[in-house]
């Protein structure tokens, strides 16, 4: 067994690292307070590879494995959780699908492009009566000869004004109910695709949030992706990964937290002494530091069995589950460590809450992913670990 | 072309240094990078590459771990990385290191330019530029803030050096020994370069490959000796607000406060 990262994951970590301090640390601060995106981070996270960065090199990625996927998560959401959230939708739930369940003529049209980062992709599977529970989606998709008619509407999709490509979730069988479902690639192009923005986010303010609605938008059957009734699968597989990228940026975002009350305890004098000096606040700090490292291996172990091809839905869901809890109560606490600096935004730590919030909700609330919640198959019967 | 860039690994720019009572310095364990005046060379040498073809080979002077950083130029695009490790090395100062460097430089063959920081973070000497032209008998332009043209075939090199004065424009014949300025904004390391560093076998030239005697090099060839070294005095730092009732008032208090202190 080997806890040591390569020389590769290294270097992966500190370049996006640099990047994230260097680009994005001194201008997230207003976008965030705007509730605007940064209009130039596509084209950058492109241009670094980011966004192809663990698709194959012959698809237009860079070839990188799962391990350098979880580590540049990490190291982006240490910044603001907007940038994770485009590797989360983009790479792993949309471009990491479309690898595994494409056929070879939708990798070249679809999957290339979006590795390269010259198509912006996103997944819409939420819908205003259905989150948690998948399979009571009601937009359906109705075979007409060589396309299939798409009729409803989605919501809280992240990316949904900004991507070109959406890959959708719809009932081609509603009698049926999740092995009625079936996904499609659909591009913004086609006709009665309509986008917008959901305003009054608590956090991930900086990051683009909306609806897309369907009106009789016709898709051809070569965008079907799987076959007509895997769509749920499809969807459950695609979280396997979106998933792993959330468990890896909250673990970021822990880090983040810890950072910041280390330097603020030992900056601010209460008393005749550093904060940091009081057994109260170093108890805060040491249970972040502590999380910091579990939700981490957690989040490696299913990178690694993500790389092996062992399936980890288990594994990567007691990751995300740990790792953005404990991203929730770190930056309760790095607040708390502030005191009332930490509750205005001159600092940092008030938006990691804002933004850790979000992450104990979507991709799978953590109820869902608690272990005795009981309700997702394979998490219910007490399944020991893989490994 | 071919370019070598002589880089060092420094202890991170946030790294907070502390000097023990026997005059070790330590910097924790804050993370070492490559020194951030080497990473302008090491982007100028690229472009360099880019336009006009030829190869980037990185060199430094260091421990095994000091593999890392020449990794971390393999990753940002240079072609060729050695590492030049002997323990007789150790406790060379800045004219020894330009004697191991210009030693390697030599071993190299043909090559056209020599392109390095100006100095290094932890050092902050700059004699080893100066010391490596010498060594090598080759000109040098310092303090390079430009580069205004070169003619591979002429063999000549035409540079903006940064003075205090101002700028200079000098040209100089090629082979050359340059330190950068800060001249340009260092690129990121490329997924493709860093499968590329991870991959690479890294060269290790000692003292015997490089032709160099125990007595040439490391403590006992060094002429600079360290018989104390200290932390600098903290200083003690006061903040004054400066009030008054108009803008033309608090002017007036400023620059008799500055005249009382003896800055202007």
């Amino acid at each position: 067994m080997d806890f040591q990262l390569s020389d590769e994951h290294r270097m992966v970590q500190q370049m996006v690292r640099e990047f994230a301090e260097r680009e994005i640390r001194p201008v997230i601060k207003e976008h965030d307070r705007a509730q605007k995106p940064i209009p130039w981070l596509f084209e950058r996270m492109a241009a670094l590879g980011l966004l192809g960065i663990c698709i194959p090199v012959k698809y237009g990625g860079a070839g990188m494995d799962y391990i350098s996927l979880g580590l540049a998560c990490e190291e982006l959401e240490r910044v603001d959780s907007s940038l994770r959230v485009v590797m989360s939708v983009h790479v792993a739930l949309n471009s990491l699908s479309l690898l595994q369940w494409g056929t070879e003529e939708q990798k070249q049209r679809y999957l290339v492009p979006q590795a390269k980062g010259e198509k912006i992709a996103a997944y819409a599977l939420t819908e205003p009566g259905a989150g948690s529970d998948a399979a009571a989606i009601r937009t359906t998709a109705r075979r007409q000869g060589d396309v299939y008619i798409l009729n409803g509407e989605k919501t809280w999709i992240s990316l949904a004004d900004l991507a070109d490509h959406f890959l959708v979730i719809a009932k081609t069988d509603p009698e049926k109910g999740h092995r009625g479902m079936s996904a499609f690639i659909v591009e913004r192009s086609f006709p009665g695709v309509k986008t917008g923005t959901i305003h009054g986010k608590l956090g991930v303010r900086a990051g683009n949030t909306g609806w897309i609605v369907f009106e009789n938008t016709p898709v051809p059957v070569e965008n079907r992706l799987g076959e007509e009734g895997e769509g749920f699968y499809i969807a459950m597989a695609a979280l396997d990964n979106g998933r792993y990228t959330v468990a890896a940026g909250a673990t970021g975002l822990i880090r983040a937290c810890l950072e910041a009350s280390v330097k603020y305890a030992n900056e601010r004098m209460t008393f005749g002494r550093r904060i940091g000096e009081h057994q109260l606040v170093q108890e805060m700090i040491a249970k972040m530091a502590a999380s910091y490292e579990i939700a981490r291996l957690l989040y490696l172990r299913a990178g690694w069995m993500k790389n092996m091809g062992i399936r980890n839905t288990r594994e990567t869901s007691l990751a995300k589950w740990f790792a953005t809890e404990a991203a929730v109560q770190a930056a309760l606490d790095a607040i708390q460590i502030h005191g009332a600096y930490g509750y205005s935004d001159e600092y940092d730590v008030e938006r990691y809450l804002r933004n850790a919030k979000g992450e104990v909700i979507y991709e799978g609330t953590s109820q869902i992913h608690t272990p005795a919640g009981g309700i997702r198959p394979g998490l219910s019967q007490g399944s020991p670990p893989a490994l | 072309m071919h370019i070598v860039v002589p880089i060092k690994q420094t202890p991170d720019t946030t790294a907070v240094l502390t000097v023990d009572a026997s005059g070790r310095i330590s910097w924790g364990d804050a993370p070492l990078i490559v020194n951030p005046w080497d990473e302008f060379a090491i982007e100028e040498s690229l472009r360099l590459k880019e336009k006009f073809g030829g190869k980037v080979t990185v060199i430094t002077l260091g421990p095994e771990s000091a593999k890392e950083a020449l990794k971390q130029a393999v990753a940002m695009g240079c072609d060729e990385a050695i590492l030049l490790h002997d323990p007789a090395f150790e406790g060379s100062d800045a004219v020894v290191t330009a004697t191991i460097l210009a030693a390697a430089i030599r071993k190299l063959g043909a090559v056209d330019l020599v392109f390095m920081g100006k100095e290094s973070v932890d050092g902050n000497s700059a004699q080893v530029p100066p010391a490596l032209a010498r060594r090598l008998g080759w000109p040098l332009l310092a303090y390079v803030g430009k580069i205004r043209e070169i003619d591979p075939a002429g063999r000549t090199i035409v540079v903006e050096r940064i003075l205090e004065e101002g700028r200079q424009v000098v040209r100089a014949p090629l082979p050359a020994v340059l330190s950068a300025m800060q001249m340009n904004e260092p690129r990121y390391p490329s997924f493709m370069g860093i499968r590329k560093a991870a991959r690479m076998q890294i060269p290790v030239w000692t003292a015997v490959d490089l032709g160099l005697a125990p007595e040439q090099v490391g403590a006992a060839a060094s002429a600079a000796r360290w018989p104390v070294v200290f932390a600098p005095p903290k200083q003690e730092v006061q903040c004054e607000f400066i009030q008054g009732e108009s803008p033309e008032e608090i002017a007036r208090l400023l620059v008799d406060r500055l005249l009382a202190e003896k800055v202007l």
